[in-house]
């Protein structure tokens, strides 16, 4: 009985929300399909291209962590080991010791340690490091460039767009896979000797 | 005598880098030594990310999160119920996974994934899209009652709400399409993810952000204990996209459980304002067709001025676009190419490119600023024209019922209701 009574408003009504609803789904299942063609299974992180960064120092500043996610890491496979090191000292250090008035890390992070005549030893403090760069800079402008900087994903909030990319003058920061999310320099050119990529596998 | 020669040979070292200061390149300059006393050398350490696992987690908790939230609006009735989703909402999507990732910020992967031929949008985060917005096809704007925990953060606070004017309500509730239209547009020139950069809550969530994000979250919550979930109603882009499947939703909320008994008792409950009257047509039927059908009418030329208006903003709106800001600069402050401070142009001068190449890049980004302004404009005008449409409109109702696209289905009306479930 109250089928019939329903009046032809209603009715119409039901049958544009209906179709409405159709085209909805329809258009949610065109970009869902659309999507998958190019999704990945895998989830991407942040990471610094080594071989493009430029070292200007915005990594310790705009980071949404404070001391930034980012942080220096030394390849000691490229590292020449030198007692004059760019990384570690001023350029105006006046004596090549592990006095504080020496060092380029405004937080010490860099330990010095003696191997052997005249080789030293450069370890970072990660939880001193505050990515300024500074080492990275002295190092790859005088040195061999063993020191750079690398996101590390165990501070990463893995932001959905990195805060530290958007500025970044280099354009250095790029989505890696987050099975493969290190591009530690392997090389003292990008893709050259990837003998120590190939160990982390 | 060893360290005598590697000492001359950093010195010539150092005045060539001095003089090659920004044109640094990573070179083998100093071979690695062999040591004689059995140095080891320490490993560069890797540590991993997030277990990969732990992101599909993270879409079976949103899953299972909204189908509760679905069942205590729907099935139970109870606003208790939805409040305490919500709070688990607010620790585990915000507080645990601290704001990343959520559905709103996930537009703007969809587009980029559409756009960008080298970014392939990851499959949870497709989901993290997807999912609110088919549950709210079907059932209304759940996700919002109980799963986004930037709904949950203002919901806790709305302690004092008052009511807006409608016609403030309309007006800003505009922005949210614009905010859209403008997050679409930046993702599609691959400038930005301005959500991600004004997401007012992250900062909190974190217990860490910078000063303009704090400031930013505290606003928004200070303003939120009079104004009911300022951000959802007046800004989210999200809820756009919500809004329009909820409209169509099959089995929506609804206040009462039987047949209303006209007792108002529920429009005083809801601090969203997001509960339609019973309307009668007032004036004459013949003038309110005509208004109906003049707004028809002028639906194009809304769009046409939006579109145009939208296209002559493609200057300022660019500006925002590093590339095109940068290029800008240069040619408009040449000094600036001697100004040491600034990074952005010390970068540009060393990496080798020409300004003509900047240019040339920063005029393609302006073009696709120039068309996208049209969309974006037009897509406005759209908007405006649609709800001048839905304004004069006289849908007859007889009863209280929530308005499908604004309702969050938080649920306080249904309390509110003295109608009880007919056994």
């Amino acid at each position: 009985m109250s089928d019939k009574k329903e009046p032809k408003s209603i009715e119409r009504r039901r049958f544009l929300r209906s179709g409405m609803q159709m085209a909805l789904a329809v258009s949610l299942g065109g970009v869902a399909g659309v999507s998958l063609l190019k999704s990945t299974s895998k989830d991407l992180v942040w990471q610094i291209d080594p071989f493009k960064c430029v070292q200007c120092g915005r990594c310790a500043d705009e980071c949404v962590m404070t001391p930034s996610a980012v942080k220096c890491v030394h390849a000691y496979d490229l590292c020449g080991y030198c007692d004059l090191c760019g990384g570690y000292l001023k350029p105006d250090a006046n004596a090549r010791t592990t006095a504080a008035e020496n060092q380029l890390c405004p937080t010490a992070a860099i330990k010095r340690q003696y191997i052997e005549e005249p080789y030293f030893e450069y370890v970072i403090d990660e939880s001193l490091c505050i990515g300024c760069a500074k080492c990275v800079a002295g190092c790859t402008s005088f040195g061999n460039g063993s020191l750079h900087l690398q996101v590390r994903h165990d501070r990463c909030k893995n932001c959905n767009d990195c805060s530290i990319a958007r500025v970044c003058p280099a354009e250095a920061f790029q989505r890696v896979p987050a099975d493969t999310p290190y591009l530690i320099k392997g090389g003292f050119t990008k893709g050259g000797n990837s003998e120590d990529k190939l160990k982390k596998g | 005598m060893n360290q005598l020669k590697r000492y001359f040979l950093l010195i010539s070292v150092m005045l060539y880098g001095a003089i090659q200061s920004f044109a640094a390149e990573a070179k083998q300059r100093f071979p690695k030594p062999e040591f004689d006393t059995g140095y080891v050398q320490p490993h560069t350490t890797a540590p991993s990310p997030r277990y990969m696992l732990l992101q599909y987690f993270d879409v079976l908790v949103l899953l299972i999160v909204l189908s509760v939230v679905t069942w205590f609006v729907l099935k139970k009735r109870s606003r208790k119920g939805v409040f305490w989703t919500s709070v688990f909402s607010l620790l585990y999507f915000g507080f645990y996974r601290e704001g990343c990732i959520c559905s709103i910020g996930s537009i703007q992967n969809v587009v980029l994934g559409m756009v960008d031929p080298t970014y392939a949008i990851p499959f949870t985060a497709l989901l993290f899209f997807l999912l609110p917005l088919i549950f709210s096809l079907f059932f209304g704007r759940t996700f919002c009652a109980g799963a986004c925990p930037l709904g949950a953060i203002q919901d806790i606070v709305a302690i004092r709400p008052i009511e807006l004017p409608k016609w403030i309500q309309k007006v800003l509730g505009l922005i949210p399409y614009l905010y859209l239209g403008l997050a679409v547009l930046y993702v599609a020139t691959k400038s930005e993810f301005i959500i991600c950069r004004y997401d007012p809550f992250v900062g909190l969530f974190r217990f860490d952000a910078p000063y303009n994000m704090l400031i930013l979250g505290i606003l928004f919550l200070a303003v939120g204990v009079f104004v009911a979930r300022p951000y959802c109603r007046f800004f989210c882009p999200y809820g756009v996209l919500l809004g329009w499947m909820s409209k169509f939703s099959s089995r929506h909320m609804t206040i009462t459980p039987a047949a209303c008994i006209q007792c108002k008792l529920c429009s005083n409950s809801c601090p969203f304002g997001a509960i339609d009257e019973p309307v009668v047509e007032t004036g004459k039927r013949r003038s309110n067709v005509n208004r109906l059908m003049t707004y028809f009418v002028l639906l194009p030329l809304w769009i046409g001025i939006g579109g145009f208006a939208g296209s002559m903003m493609h200057v300022p709106l660019s500006r925002f676009n590093q590339t095109v800001y940068l290029a800008e600069q240069i040619i408009e402050h040449p000094e600036v190419k001697n100004d040491p401070k600034n990074i952005d142009v010390r970068t540009f001068m060393s990496s080798g490119k020409s300004t003509e190449q900047l240019v040339q890049e920063a005029d393609t980004i302006r073009r696709q600023f120039y068309w996208g302004g049209w969309l974006l404009g037009g897509f406005m005008g759209l908007v405006i024209g649609t709800s001048l449409i839905n304004l004069s409109k006289f849908r007859k109702r007889e009863d209280w019922e929530p308005n499908k696209t604004n309702c969050l289905s938080c649920g306080r009306c249904m309390d509110y209701c003295p109608v009880k479930k007919e056994e």
